[in-house]
């Protein structure tokens, strides 16, 4: 007891200097004194550049005319309109093409990730030969290739290749006939809706009742007359009003039907087949993931391999999947910014070009990052609750 | 009284049976792993099928109807198209990558000064060929050799102005040299800004923290063109009136500091991973921080995370590609630029020049994750159950 009063009593005997406390206090400061002279400098170096400049500070130019066109556009735009609704443009584009990619690139990998572990051993070689060269070469370079090795020498519209079901593909895009809906369409969708809405009732009171007494109930047969059928039904009751606007051959150039320029197409077409590689070892490496053990259990229990692997297997594997499968959806939404390289109005692109018109430079890659950092968040966020949702439920 | 001795006692080991025929064999082999079950013959076809309809398409195009020599277009144009081949010919145009390959390689790097660059790699091979064989002695040294005296070197040889070597402007430079440098430099920089980093998001002290953890988190949630744009529009105009900084340098520091957020990440997984008793035990012998870091902690846990360590770098190898976007000319550019030849414009040598540079960067990310994977195996000792 003594000599613990003795060691409580007596002052450090390490001097100042050493005290660990006083040290991190004194870093901290000289790193915010640090940083703070650095920000100093660099904003009072920027104000008299700017001053230098001419350029005014501040977001008021977002309110300007924008006098340049974009090529691709998914809202009203017109070289009359603001350069606000120029970033709007582009950023919707960019939804447009990062959404489509993801889409296509989880079909393709997890296609891909599955026969890399198929039994069949010509699938997985063509699998793996897929993967080993997708995932070493830059997806600038994959972009390059589909846009001009391969959509740039197609044949001029002339001479446009026909598809199936009306569609041509030619140097100015892939053209597919265009749904008109005439009057009384609305009924199909609310038909759409509600056969979704009773599909996820129906499920529901199905699993129920199976937690309660162990029947079954067919849910998938219900759910897919419920979701095709009423809107067939309706399509029926209001009587046919869809029909398509097919593309047709003119002169020099194809009317009609409803165009996919080669900049989004090759751009789309890259990060599919890009990102997919990387899905498909993701995949792979999550149904690796789940022992063996947990296969043969399911096995002794009597399951048969189409249910193991939906009801063992899987639900396991993701858990390992999304969180990688995740950071793969946000740099497949990043390198959608490479479209400035081939000239797809993305975000980056139309803020490049208002940064071009009007020199504000600082706002306009400002802006880019944010809106960036948004999507990452939002896009994690999402990926978050599925996670949750998949995540190991512990007692 | 007949004695009769049953116990017998085998001397020689029984050899073991053949498999049955059933399982051996290519026979056997090609029922187990192509035609297993009416499914597995399904997908065997449908695979067949793709191999003979892509497979001989590409041979041909790359190597039986290529044209290997020539020097302008009419060599890989077809008769329509003002050139000598036969109509509906297609194949690879090697004889522009031939007639260009000086380009792709230095740029516009002066003819009569290629032989600095070309010093300067086979310097870097020289070095660094012993630097991956585990067997050869002094690491040491040799690693001292790459890291100091053989960049010292570089930059002597490849920017010139002094010892008598004419000055060479990065303007000029191109081609895979810029590849490689920007790669060789952002590996360099962007491993120990990547540890600090992450020792820094690890740290106790909360403004350090939390400087760290905006820091990392907003260079990962944007696209490295933006990082770009930022280094080649707004970089000069944080700096003084009549400051400018060479181009290459400003994509330089954008390419290392975006790539050590990446860093940062890969080794705090790998700082995660060493359990706490190795931090105590270092705390209880004495050591201070950067000894306990330097000595104890961080050779455990890189050592860990070399597979990830080696990703960032195939994934920064890749993105110096992205420079072509600010206006400078690494190997894509340059064969991009080089599509515009007038001279060589046909249809074919977009998608030549394309592949050959896909061949290159496939062969550099290849051989480093081989690498990688080499390396894992080797340093995997004692984390094996």
């Amino acid at each position: 007891m003594a000599s613990q009063e003795i060691l409580r009593e007596e002052p450090s005997r390490a001097s100042f200097v050493n005290d660990p406390k006083v040290r991190s206090i004194f870093f901290q400061v000289l790193v915010v004194v640090l940083l703070g002279a650095g920000v100093w400098w660099i904003v009072q170096n920027t104000i008299d550049n700017l001053a230098r400049l001419h350029i005014a500070s501040g977001f008021g130019f977002l309110r300007g005319r924008a006098g340049f066109d974009i090529s691709d556009t998914a809202i009203a735009y017109s070289s009359d309109s603001t350069y606000g609704r120029a970033i709007v443009v582009g950023f919707i584009n960019t939804l447009i093409v990062a959404g489509a990619g993801i889409v296509t690139a989880t079909l393709i990998g997890f296609i891909l990730g599955i026969g890399r572990l198929s039994r069949n051993w010509l699938i997985r070689k063509i699998c793996m030969v897929y993967v080993e060269i997708f995932r070493n070469i830059p997806p600038l370079l994959v972009i390059f290739f589909w846009y001009s090795g391969v959509l740039a020498v197609l044949p001029i519209p002339r001479e446009s290749i026909n598809l199936p079901f009306g569609s041509f593909l030619n140097q100015r895009g892939f053209y597919f006939p265009r749904a008109v809906w005439g009057d009384g369409s609305w009924l199909i969708f609310v038909a759409l809706l509600v056969g979704i809405a009773m599909a996820w009732f129906v499920a529901r009171k199905a699993r129920q009742r199976q937690m309660a007494t162990g029947q079954q109930f067919p849910v998938f047969w219900t759910s897919l007359a419920l979701i095709v059928g009423l809107p067939l039904l309706a399509y029926a009751l209001s009587g046919f009003p869809l029909t398509f606007d097919f593309p047709k051959q003119s002169t020099f150039n194809l009317t009609g039907g409803f165009q996919v320029k080669p900049e989004f197409l090759s751009l789309y077409l890259a990060l599919s087949c890009y990102t997919a590689a990387f899905i498909a070892e993701i995949v792979r490496a999550g149904i690796v993931g789940v022992s063996k053990g947990q296969t043969e259990a399911a096995g002794a229990l009597g399951l048969r391999p189409g249910s193991i692997l939906r009801l063992v297997v899987v639900p396991q594997a993701m858990r390992i999947i999304i969180p990688p499968l995740t950071s793969q959806y946000l740099n497949l939404t990043k390198n959608s910014s490479l479209a400035i390289a081939i000239g797809y109005p993305d975000l980056t692109a139309t803020a490049g070009t208002v940064l071009n018109q009007t020199g504000q430079a600082i706002e306009c890659v400002l802006i880019m990052m944010v809106v960036y950092l948004v999507l990452s968040l939002l896009t994690s966020a999402v990926m978050n609750v599925v996670n949750a949702k998949m995540a190991l439920v512990e007692r | 009284m007949q004695e009769h001795d049953t116990s017998w006692v085998r001397t020689e080991m029984a050899l073991a049976q053949q498999a049955p025929a059933g399982v051996r064999g290519p026979g056997a082999w090609v029922r187990k792993n192509l035609i297993g079950s009416v499914g597995d013959a399904i997908l065997t076809i449908i695979g067949i099928a793709l191999v003979v309809m892509i497979l001989p398409q590409v041979i041909n195009w790359a190597f039986l109807n290529a044209q290997w020599t020539g020097i302008d277009r009419t060599f890989c144009a077809t008769v329509a198209q003002g050139g000598i081949q036969p109509d509906g010919w297609s194949g690879a145009c090697w004889a522009f990558v031939n007639a260009k390959f000086g380009q792709f390689m230095f740029g516009r790097y002066p003819i009569e000064e290629r032989w600095r660059p070309i010093l300067v790699a086979i310097l870097f091979v020289a070095l660094l060929v012993p630097l991956l064989i585990p067997k050869v002695p002094r690491k040491g040294l040799n690693a001292i050799l790459f890291f100091l005296a053989m960049p010292i070197l570089a930059f002597i040889l490849l920017v010139g102005g002094m010892f008598g070597l004419p000055h060479v402007e990065t303007p000029l430079w191109g081609g895979l040299l810029v590849t490689l440098s920007l790669s060789f430099v952002g590996i360099a920089a962007s491993l120990p800004i990547g540890i600090v980093l992450a020792l820094g998001r690890r740290s106790k002290m909360p403004i350090v923290k939390t400087l760290c953890v905006v820091f990392i988190e907003t260079v990962r949630g944007i696209p490295l063109i933006t990082v770009l744009f930022m280094a080649s529009v707004m970089l000069p105009l944080f700096l003084p009136a009549g400051v400018t900084f060479d181009k290459l340098l400003r994509a330089l520091i954008g390419v290392s500091l975006f790539a050590a957020a990446y860093m940062a990440e890969v080794v705090r997984g790998g700082l995660q991973a060493i359990p706490k008793g190795q931090y105590e035990g270092a705390d209880s012998l004495g050591l201070g921080y950067w000894q306990k870091m330097g000595l104890i902690v961080l050779p455990q846990a890189l050592k860990l995370v070399i597979p990830g360590i080696v990703n960032t770098f195939i994934g920064m190898f890749k993105d110096t590609s992205l420079v072509y976007i600010i206006g400078m000319f690494d190997l894509l550019g340059v064969v991009k630029l080089n599509f515009s030849d007038a001279n060589w414009a046909t249809p074919q040598t977009a998608r030549s020049g394309l592949i050959f540079a896909a061949f290159v960067f496939w062969l550099f990310c290849f051989g480093m994750s081989r690498y990688s994977m080499f390396t894992e195996r080797r340093l995997d000792t004692g984390h094996k159950r």
